[in-house]
C-alpha cells in the first residue's frame, strides 16, 4: 500500500530564453500531479518567478550558470524545487510592498515573491553557504484524510 | 513553443495602442518595455495596452506597466489595459491592479476613457 511518489528534474543554462521551456515543464508536472487547467496555469507562473529570481538575481544573467528545477509529488502534495548555486539572494527576505508605493517609485520590479506565495500553499527558502541555494514551493493537492 | 510573443503598435489621433500577444515573461518583458519607452520618448502618452492575444504574463511584464505609467500619468496621460482574458486578469487581480490601473473591455472601451477625461496638461 505504498504511495507513489514520482520525480522529475529539469536541468537548462541560466538565461530568460529557457523560461519558456521551464513553463512547459512545470505544466507537464502539474498534468501528471493532476492538476486542473487553472492550477496548472498558476503553477508554470510561480515556478517562471522563482527561476526568474534566479536567473536575474542569484546569478545575474551568467548564462554559464545553470539552473535546476526538480519536482516531486505524492498523492497529497507537489513540491518543486529550484536550486542555484550562486549568490544566495533569498527572495523570502524581500519585503512585501504595496503596489500604489511601487508604481510611485516607478519600480519595474518587486512582485515576483508576492506572487509566488499567493499562488502556492508555502514558499521556503534555504541557503547552504558556498554550496547549494534552494527555493521550495508546495502545492497540496488534496488535503490529509482525518485521523 | 505555445503562442510566440507579438508586439505591434497602431495609432488612432493621439492615442497609441500598444498591442501584446503571447507570452511576456523576463525574457519577453524587454521589448514591451522598449514599445512603451519609445512612445512615451516620442511625446505620446496616451497609451492603450491591447492583450486581446496575450496568453500569459509574469510579474517581469506587469512591472513594465507598474514602471512607466506615472511617467505617462505626469504628462497627462495614462497606460489603460483591455482585452484581458479571464486567465491573465486574474493575475492582474491578484496584485491588485485593478484599483491603480484603468482596465477596460476592448480598445474602444479604453478610447472613450480617454475622450470622457478632461484633457489635463503636463
Amino acid at each position: 500500500m505504498g504511495i507513489i511518489e514520482r520525480k522529475f528534474r529539469l536541468q537548462v543554462p541560466s538565461t530568460t530564453e529557457n523560461l519558456a521551456m521551464i513553463r512547459e515543464f512545470a505544466a507537464h508536472v502539474g498534468s501528471q500531479a493532476g492538476l486542473d487547467d487553472g492550477a496548472i496555469s498558476k503553477l508554470e507562473l510561480a515556478v517562471d518567478e522563482a527561476c526568474t529570481n534566479v536567473i536575474e538575481h542569484a546569478y545575474g544573467s551568467d548564462v554559464s550558470k545553470e539552473v535546476t528545477v526538480r519536482a516531486v509529488f505524492d498523492e497529497e502534495v507537489l513540491q518543486v524545487i529550484v536550486e542555484d548555486t550562486g549568490l544566495g539572494f533569498d527572495p523570502t527576505a524581500v519585503p512585501a510592498e504595496d503596489l500604489r508605493t511601487l508604481v510611485a517609485e516607478r519600480r519595474t520590479g518587486g512582485l515576483g515573491m508576492q506572487l509566488m506565495k499567493s499562488l502556492m500553499d508555502e514558499v521556503h527558502y534555504e541557503i547552504t553557504p558556498g554550496q547549494r541555494n534552494e527555493l521550495r514551493m508546495i502545492k497540496r493537492l488534496r488535503k490529509p484524510s482525518a485521523s | 513553443m505555445r503562442d510566440p510573443f507579438v508586439l505591434d503598435t497602431s495609432y488612432q489621433g493621439d492615442l497609441a495602442i500598444i498591442h501584446i500577444g503571447g507570452f511576456v515573461d523576463a525574457h519577453t518583458a524587454r521589448q514591451f518595455e522598449q514599445a512603451i519607452q519609445q512612445e512615451l520618448a516620442a511625446g505620446r502618452h496616451r497609451l492603450i495596452v491591447e492583450c486581446g492575444k496575450l496568453t500569459y504574463i509574469s510579474s517581469a511584464g506587469l512591472g513594465v506597466f507598474m514602471g512607466f505609467v506615472e511617467e505617462a500619468r505626469d504628462h497627462g496621460g495614462d497606460i489603460k489595459v483591455c482585452g484581458l482574458i479571464p486567465r491573465v486578469r486574474e493575475v492582474f487581480d491578484m496584485l491588485g491592479f485593478s484599483s491603480v490601473f484603468d482596465i477596460v473591455e476592448d480598445v474602444p472601451a479604453a478610447a472613450r476613457r480617454y475622450a470622457d477625461a478632461p484633457r489635463k496638461e503636463a
